[in-house]
């Protein structure tokens, strides 16, 4: 009975389809083309059409009130009064092997001055001439009368120091790496920079908008793990990969922990993956190597392989500026493109002058500056490992070392409270002072630099002080 | 009323307002009436102190004619045209390859510069490297010594002869001619250096500051009339490392389209977001104000945390002055701030060297952050930052120079004590009065002649048309070969048009340097016809 009603409904089910086909092909074209029509609109504005967005259209009237309201931020926050920043040691007189602060004399363990050139009087008396000579400022960039010709001299001497082919000269050791670094890497090249590199590395870094690859501080296995991993990354794509240019950015001796780099390892990689390695070598010039020409020496690599050797004149030579040597090929390009070169006035004159001759005294014949810089270095590093409660961070063979305290005492105000109470015995010594916005900010520690007139007995003191000052402090 | 004043307009020298040309994209800025030939003249000093805003905003950029505009696209056409020709030679080997090479280019390492970026150096810019980074070996002051230099390939490579050649320097910043190598401040420098070294090799934070620096902080910021100021050794870090201090992610700023590179370097560093308004435009600084504030964020409707105006007080390419007044007004009705770069205008401006502010007669406290450097009107090196203390605290406390830049030098200090200190006496005086007759002097000859100059007409620095690749060439040689040394830019230091020479006056020329120099300009002017302007007449010199 069901089956036969079921029947009957897909009958009448298909003669209603078949009529309705039938119709069909009755309507006039026009009525069926209308129909069509009729349908692909519904269909299109079912799936295809966007919702319009409603015209945010402001009034005048309400324009100046969004205006009249807009309340700025003051332009700068209000700051603790309490910064080191506000209340520095205002000096007096040569900042030299002694310092002298509101009258008192200590012994300065706190300034870069290396080899003691501040105050020399053969440096002083060549500035003066320089003075009597060009006056103070060269008034002009170096592409407009501002090349004076104690300038290119510098630059020789630079070039010749070094065994290079070209040197450059910057009038700010700040801006000599912050320039250089955007001057060769544009944005989409690859730079691989240690984390623990200074200041005005991460500053030129961030200035060149290029893709950077931090490995961590003096890891090279952390470094080879990054270059496998591009590696792999070029394969995939080896059109592109033969376009982005490659650097390595370190420094020789790190100014923020005082350790070497590992150079030849990273020579043999370079030739490996093909990149080219900057170093920066403020802290290493005049300090490393038996006559002071830094880490390459130190390690006795080839110069000719590392592409560009930068450093400032602000640490052992005593001047003001910084500067770059390394081959033509490299060091031209930055007359062009070095913002801080091309577009700031260049190097006052006596500057330069006082950099040549403090250059003059290194390279004289017999002299031992260096060298005896780093045997006083060793000895200090050895009288530092005796004193309980402090932990050394730097190289043994390095002139500037990082104090901290061991474990969770390590605080900054700690470190102050011993930086003060070694300043009333007669030693002068400084917290290494960081901007908060480090892109690894290092632990907070002491910074002992060495000068190199140091005696014995005067190191001596200095341990004496600072074993007493520990022992204050922690009790 | 109308006889008289059409008898006076026709004395004068009319300045219409003239439609953008479509070649030229500098828009005509100003329709006042300048001063009649009479009151030229008899150049009075106070006729610029009167704040009659219209008269000491009076700026001039004529547009560029269309003969000129053709002949220097046609000029880098051909250039361009040589270049490729000599590049195919070159990589064919036919032409010998001239220049450095790469120590690593067998060895598979990516190219460190691509060939077309290089294209312009190797092909254009070298043809003509004797006009730049000439070396001079005396002190920098009014008259100085070239060493001569030749070169034997074409500028690949020079030798030096050993000789210098005598010169009028009309390129060194020397506005108030305090390059001297003698003289009270050269003594006083001296003496520094005696009491102090050269330098203390150490950071301002940590123990490089000397009482010297606090001497010359205070003495900056009593002669600019602010609370306090704060120097660093270099100006262009000045910009670059402190402009991140005081603007950061979430902030606008609005600058100039012709401010210096180490303004949009600082700007790029900061995060903020920046956009640019046409050069000196009011009106387009406004409208992008009003949108900013009404519109937020371009893409999350964020209001703006704080929006600053950065202006420079002289721009060195174009020889305009900011309109401060105008300024001013807006930043204070639209509750900005405003940061002005005075590096050329800083002692060369104003009647007692103060710079913009003093020309026009305004408060200091009026512009939120005052920088300017010492290298143009003080004969030494760095910059400084002047405004209320807590802006000064504050930079103190953030500024990445004062925590990790070497400290100033004594002797470079000391300069510029003793230059801060001769300005309050009447010889500093002398030296401002002297500086702004050379410059109205200088100007007014050259517009007579029928050059064109552009900028205010107050402004030391004086930027000549020249317009085609090989003249500004030749005019940079031949002026040489008379004894005089000019600064001559093209691109891409200017746009592609609009290559020029730059006469930078200084308080040290003599009337006698000047017209040596005029002369020399009316000659080359003639044989090269560099004389374009239509608004004025071309006369020869010995017509006025």
């Amino acid at each position: 009975m069901g089956s036969s009603a079921n029947q009957d409904n897909v009958a009448s089910l298909a003669t209603d389809f078949y009529s309705l086909l039938e119709s069909f092909k009755e309507t006039p074209f026009y009525h069926l083309l209308f129909e069509i029509f009729l349908v692909l609109t519904v269909l299109w504005l079912i799936l295809f059409r966007k919702p319009r967005r409603i015209e945010k259209k402001l009034t005048e009237k309400e324009k100046q009130e969004l205006i009249d309201e807009w309340q700025p931020e003051p332009l700068v926050p209000p700051v603790d009064a309490n910064h080191p920043a506000l209340n520095v040691r205002v000096l007096d007189g040569i900042v030299g092997k002694t310092i002298e602060i509101d009258g008192k004399k200590s012994l300065n363990f706190a300034t870069f001055n290396f080899l003691n050139f501040v105050g020399n009087p053969r440096i002083a008396d060549k500035a003066i001439q320089a003075v009597q000579k060009y006056g103070v400022g060269s008034c002009g960039p170096r592409g407009f009368y501002g090349t004076i010709d104690i300038h290119l001299e510098l630059e020789e001497r630079l070039a010749h120091f070094f065994n290079c082919e070209e040197g450059i000269i910057y009038s700010y050791g700040f801006s000599t790496v912050a320039s250089i670094i955007p001057a060769y890497s544009k944005r989409n090249d690859i730079l691989f920079v240690d984390e623990g590199v200074h200041y005005a590395i991460q500053k030129g870094v961030e200035a060149s908008r290029s893709t950077v690859k931090w490995f961590r501080h003096n890891d090279i296995s952390d470094l080879e793990r990054l270059l496998a991993e591009q590696d792999i990354h070029d394969k995939k794509n080896p059109k592109k990969a033969r376009t982005l240019r490659r650097f390595l950015i370190i420094e020789g001796l790190y100014m923020n922990y005082g350790d070497l780099c590992p150079l030849p390892r990273m020579v043999e990689l370079k030739y490996q993956y093909k990149y080219r390695i900057f170093m920066d070598e403020s802290v290493s010039f005049g300090t490393i190597g038996q006559t002071g020409r830094g880490v390459t020496e130190y390690y006795n690599i080839d110069r000719r392989k590392i592409d560009l050797i930068s450093s400032s004149l602000e640490y052992s030579v005593g001047s003001i500026g910084g500067f770059a040597v390394g081959s033509s090929f490299v060091v031209d390009h930055q007359r062009l493109s070095a913002q801080g070169y091309c577009f700031s006035a260049s190097l006052p004159p006596l500057l330069a002058a006082a950099a040549i001759e403090a250059l003059n005294i290194m390279e004289e014949k017999d002299t031992t500056l260096c060298d005896t810089l780093m045997e006083k270095s060793k000895r200090l590093h050895r009288k530092l490992l005796d004193i309980k409660g402090y932990l050394i961070v730097g190289e043994d063979i390095s002139p500037l070392k990082h104090l901290r305290l061991t474990n969770s005492q390590n605080t900054v105000a700690r470190l102050e409270e011993i930086v003060e109470f070694a300043q009333t015995r007669g030693i002068t010594i400084t917290v290494a002072r960081y901007l908060n916005d480090e892109h690894h900010l290092p632990e907070p520690s002491i910074r002992l630099i060495l000068n190199v007139e140091m005696t014995d007995e005067e190191l001596e003191f200095l341990c004496t002080v600072l074993q007493e000052a520990r022992v204050k402090v922690t009790v | 009323m109308l006889a008289s004043s059409s008898s006076k307009l026709s004395h004068a020298t009319l300045v219409h307002r003239y439609p953008p040309s479509k070649l030229h994209s500098e828009e005509e800025m100003s329709d006042t009436v300048f001063s009649s030939d009479e009151n030229e003249m008899n150049y009075k000093r106070e006729n610029v102190t009167h704040k009659d805003d219209e008269n000491l905003q009076c700026e001039e950029f004529e547009e560029t004619p269309l003969y000129a505009a053709i002949l220097t696209y046609l000029s880098y056409a051909i250039l361009c045209l040589f270049g490729w020709l000599r590049d195919f030679l070159r990589n064919s080997n036919i032409e010998k390859k001239r220049g450095a090479v790469d120590p690593n280019a067998a060895l598979g390492f990516v190219p460190l510069y691509q060939s077309y970026e290089s294209f312009y150096t190797r092909n254009m810019y070298t043809r003509v490297r004797d006009i730049f980074n000439r070396p001079i070996a005396s002190v920098p002051g009014a008259q100085f010594e070239l060493t001569e230099r030749i070169s034997d390939d074409y500028n690949w490579t020079y030798r030096y002869t050993g000789k210098t050649i005598n010169a009028i320097n009309l390129g060194s910043y020397n506005y108030l001619g305090f390059a001297e190598k003698s003289g009270p401040c050269a003594t006083d420098a001296i003496n520094a250096l005696k009491t102090y070294g050269v330098s203390s090799c150490n950071t301002r934070i940590e123990l490089g500051t000397q009482r010297y620096h606090v001497e010359l902080e205070q003495l900056l910021a009593n002669f600019l009339h602010v609370e306090s100021s704060i120097a660093f050794g270099m100006g262009f870090a000045t910009n670059a490392l402190n402009i991140p201090a005081v603007a950061s992610k979430g902030d606008l700023i609005l600058s100039d389209e012709m401010n210096h590179i180490s303004l949009i370097l600082g700007m790029r560093l900061s995060g903020a977001s920046y956009q640019t308004f046409a050069h000196n435009d009011m009106k387009d600084l406004e409208a992008k104000l009003r949108a900013a504030i009404v519109h937020g964020h371009p893409r999350t409707q964020r209001p703006w945390k704080k929006i600053i105006i950065v202006v420079e007080g002289v721009y060195s390419m174009e020889g305009s002055i900011c309109r401060l007044p105008e300024l001013i007004a807006l930043k204070k009705k639209y509750k900005a701030y405003l940061y002005m770069d005075e590096a050329h205008s800083v002692g060369a401006m104003g009647k007692n060297g103060r710079g913009i502010m003093d020309y026009f007669g305004i408060d200091a406290n009026d512009v939120d952050i005052l920088m300017g450097t010492f290298t143009k009107s003080f004969g030494s090196a760095g910059g400084y930052i002047a405004g209320k203390k807590s802006l000064i605290d504050h930079i103190r406390v953030n500024s990445h120079a004062n925590t990790y830049a070497s400290s100033m030098s004594a002797p470079v200090v000391q300069q510029i004590i003793s230059s801060l200190q001769l300005l309050k006496r009447p010889e500093g005086q002398k030296r401002i009065c002297q500086l702004a007759d050379n410059t109205r002097y200088f100007r007014q000859k050259l517009v007579d002649m029928g050059f064109i100059v552009y900028g205010n007409k107050n402004s030391p620095v004086v930027p000549m048309l020249i317009y085609m690749p090989a003249r500004v060439t030749r005019f940079n040689r031949e002026m040489l070969r008379r004894g005089i040394a000019v600064v001559t830019v093209g691109f891409p230091a200017t746009k592609l048009l609009d290559a020029r020479v730059r006469f930078c006056i200084s308080a040290a020329h003599t009337r006698q340097m000047l017209d040596t120099a005029l002369m020399a300009i009316d000659e080359i002017g003639t044989d090269i016809s560099l004389r374009y302007s239509t608004r004025h007449q071309s006369r020869r010199l010995r017509e006025l």
